[in-house]
């Protein structure tokens, strides 16, 4: 197999997984999960307050 | 202890990045200067090779990304990676070995430079023997990182975190290829890679340096910073996971727009190009995924300067990955290369994106480290924001205007095919541009140097924090 051609099948292969992250970023079911993701930065500071030491 | 943050070494990295700051803008001024006027260092005796131009410069350089922008990045991703980890970092004595490494790293480059030792690989000057040190202090840093992920409380792994994780792995993967040479002496080594091989390696990294080291890292900044200051989540945190590896999959390949007409093959060329542009798409979905968490919060845009400064650096990201793709287009490339123009583009980004980003970021962090609510004067820092905006303003309008009338110059030509223009007459048209260049450089040094004065205040009055708890795990 020449490199070009191996090039080429790796090209495709990095689109589709692109395409991929793309599906799952944007699936509704993970909708939730990535909200709450977004949220971590706060969390810290609802933990801080619950506990005023 | 392990209740306990390391805000030790987030303390001496903060600190650092305004020393470096002020240290490697400096360097500019002076670098500034004597594109104005040649001689200025000339009268200083035994003193004048040591401070020339070509010496000078790959100080400025290095002391600017490595020194100010590393530092500052070490600061924030270490502190960010504990933050969102809840999880004090790996080992206190590794982050120590990091810290006091990486500061030997920037001794040993502010001596061996001056002395004219370089590899003469840009952004990459720096001998063997440095280049080994840099070696083991990064893989100490990705140990330290990685492994205070691993240890982490929370489920999820906040994106902030996977924008500096690409770019400790993609750093290491750069230097170690870029690096790969045969030392002669102690002092001089000579690059594994040959002819139009070597400067394809070399602006693989050196693209790579600016994508990676310049952008993604301090993207993760962003990530954590303007949420965190304008009190609310990013705007879409979906949209941050697709900028995300978009940015790793395109950046990689965009390094040859540094060699457009050069002996490099033109397919090799052409997919710089074509990558180069295709960046536009993550670059400006980041922007505004930055910029939109203010939506519905505006107002604090016109009270609260630290957000100014992140904000802005925002505007300056969006524009500098806007003016890149342009400038990597062939045909604009034949005009805008070789000149001030791409001098103007760089600190477009770098003053305007990575140092107001880390400026903005390190005003928020260094009243948490010192146990005060805000710095010792808002005010100044609104002052320092404004001495940073017009101060850029003037710098990247002036070069703009020169890069152009430059290219212009050196291609017109008369209608017997002889060049209208010598190369000198193209010199002289530069000089109202570069004192232009040079107030401006000069204000957002000097804005600097009330920062450190701010700094130092705030510290003065505070006292270093040692005991932050961190919270019980929280489940996410």
């Amino acid at each position: 197999m020449d490199a070009g051609l191996l090039g080429s099948i790796v090209t495709v292969l990095f689109f589709v997984l692109f395409i991929a992250i793309l599906v799952w970023a944007f699936h509704r079911g993970n909708k939730q999960k990535f909200e709450d993701a977004g949220n971590l930065p706060f969390q810290e500071d609802a933990g801080e307050a619950r506990k005023p030491d | 202890m392990e209740a306990t943050y390391n805000y030790k070494v987030v303390r001496q990295f903060a600190i650092m990045t305004v020393v470096w700051g002020i240290v490697g803008m400096l360097v500019g001024v002076i670098l500034a200067a004597q594109l104005i006027w040649p001689d200025i260092t000339k009268d200083l005796g035994p003193l004048a090779p040591y401070l020339s131009y070509g010496r000078l410069r790959p100080l400025h350089t290095n002391a600017v990304i490595f020194a100010f922008g590393g530092s500052a990045l070490f600061a924030t991703s270490l502190y960010i990676v504990q933050r969102t980890c809840q999880a004090r970092l790996l080992s206190d004595g590794l982050a120590s070995f990091v810290f006091w490494g990486w500061q030997l790293i920037i001794l040993l480059a502010a001596v061996s430079l001056p002395m004219g030792f370089t590899t003469g690989k840009e952004y990459a000057e720096l001998e063997w023997p440095i280049d080994l040190l840099i070696a083991v202090v990064w893989i100490g840093y990705a140990v330290l990182f990685f492994g205070t992920i691993i240890k982490r409380k929370t489920q999820h792994i906040y994106v902030a975190n996977w924008f500096f994780g690409a770019y400790i792995v993609t750093i290491t993967l750069l230097h170690v290829v870029n690096s790969a040479e045969l030392p002669v002496t102690l002092t001089k080594s000579y690059s594994a890679y040959a002819g139009v091989h070597d400067a394809m390696v070399q602006w693989w990294y050196g693209h790579n340096a600016v994508g990676f080291f310049l952008t993604t890292a301090f993207l993760g900044m962003m990530y954590y910073f303007i949420p965190k200051q304008a009190g609310r989540p990013i705007f879409s945190y979906r949209l941050s996971i697709v900028h995300f590896w978009a940015l790793n999959f395109i950046y990689m390949w965009a390094g040859p727009h540094h060699l457009l007409y050069t002996a490099l093959p033109d397919w090799a060329q052409s997919l710089g190009m074509v990558f180069s542009l295709m960046l536009i798409a993550p670059s400006w979905g980041g922007m505004m995924n930055g910029i939109m968490t203010l939506s519905g919060a505006w107002h604090k845009l016109r009270t609260d300067p630290i957000l100014k400064f992140l904000i802005t650096a925002m505007s300056f990201y969006g524009m500098s990955t806007f003016e890149g793709p342009m400038m990597s287009v062939k045909t604009v490339n034949a005009l805008s290369h070789y000149t001030e123009w791409t001098i103007g583009h760089v600190h477009s980004g770098a003053l305007g994106w990575v140092a107001m980003i880390s400026i903005g970021s390190l005003y928020h962090l260094i009243p948490r480290l010192f146990g005060r609510e805000e710095m010792f004067s808002v005010k100044l820092i609104n002052t320092h924001f404004w001495m940073s905006t017009i101060g850029v303003v003037l710098y990247i309008a002036a070069l703009w205007i020169a890069g152009v009338a430059q290219g212009l110059m050196w291609r017109a030509t008369n209608s017997d095919g002889t060049l209208t223009y010598s190369f000198a007459q193209s010199v002289n048209a530069m000089y109202p541009f570069y004192t232009i260049r040079l107030i401006g450089g000069t204000l957002f040094f000097a804005g600097m140097l009330l920062m450190a004065y701010n700094v130092w205040k705030t510290i003065a009055a505070g006292k270093a924090v040692n005991d932050a708890r961190i919270s019980e795990a929280v489940a996410a």
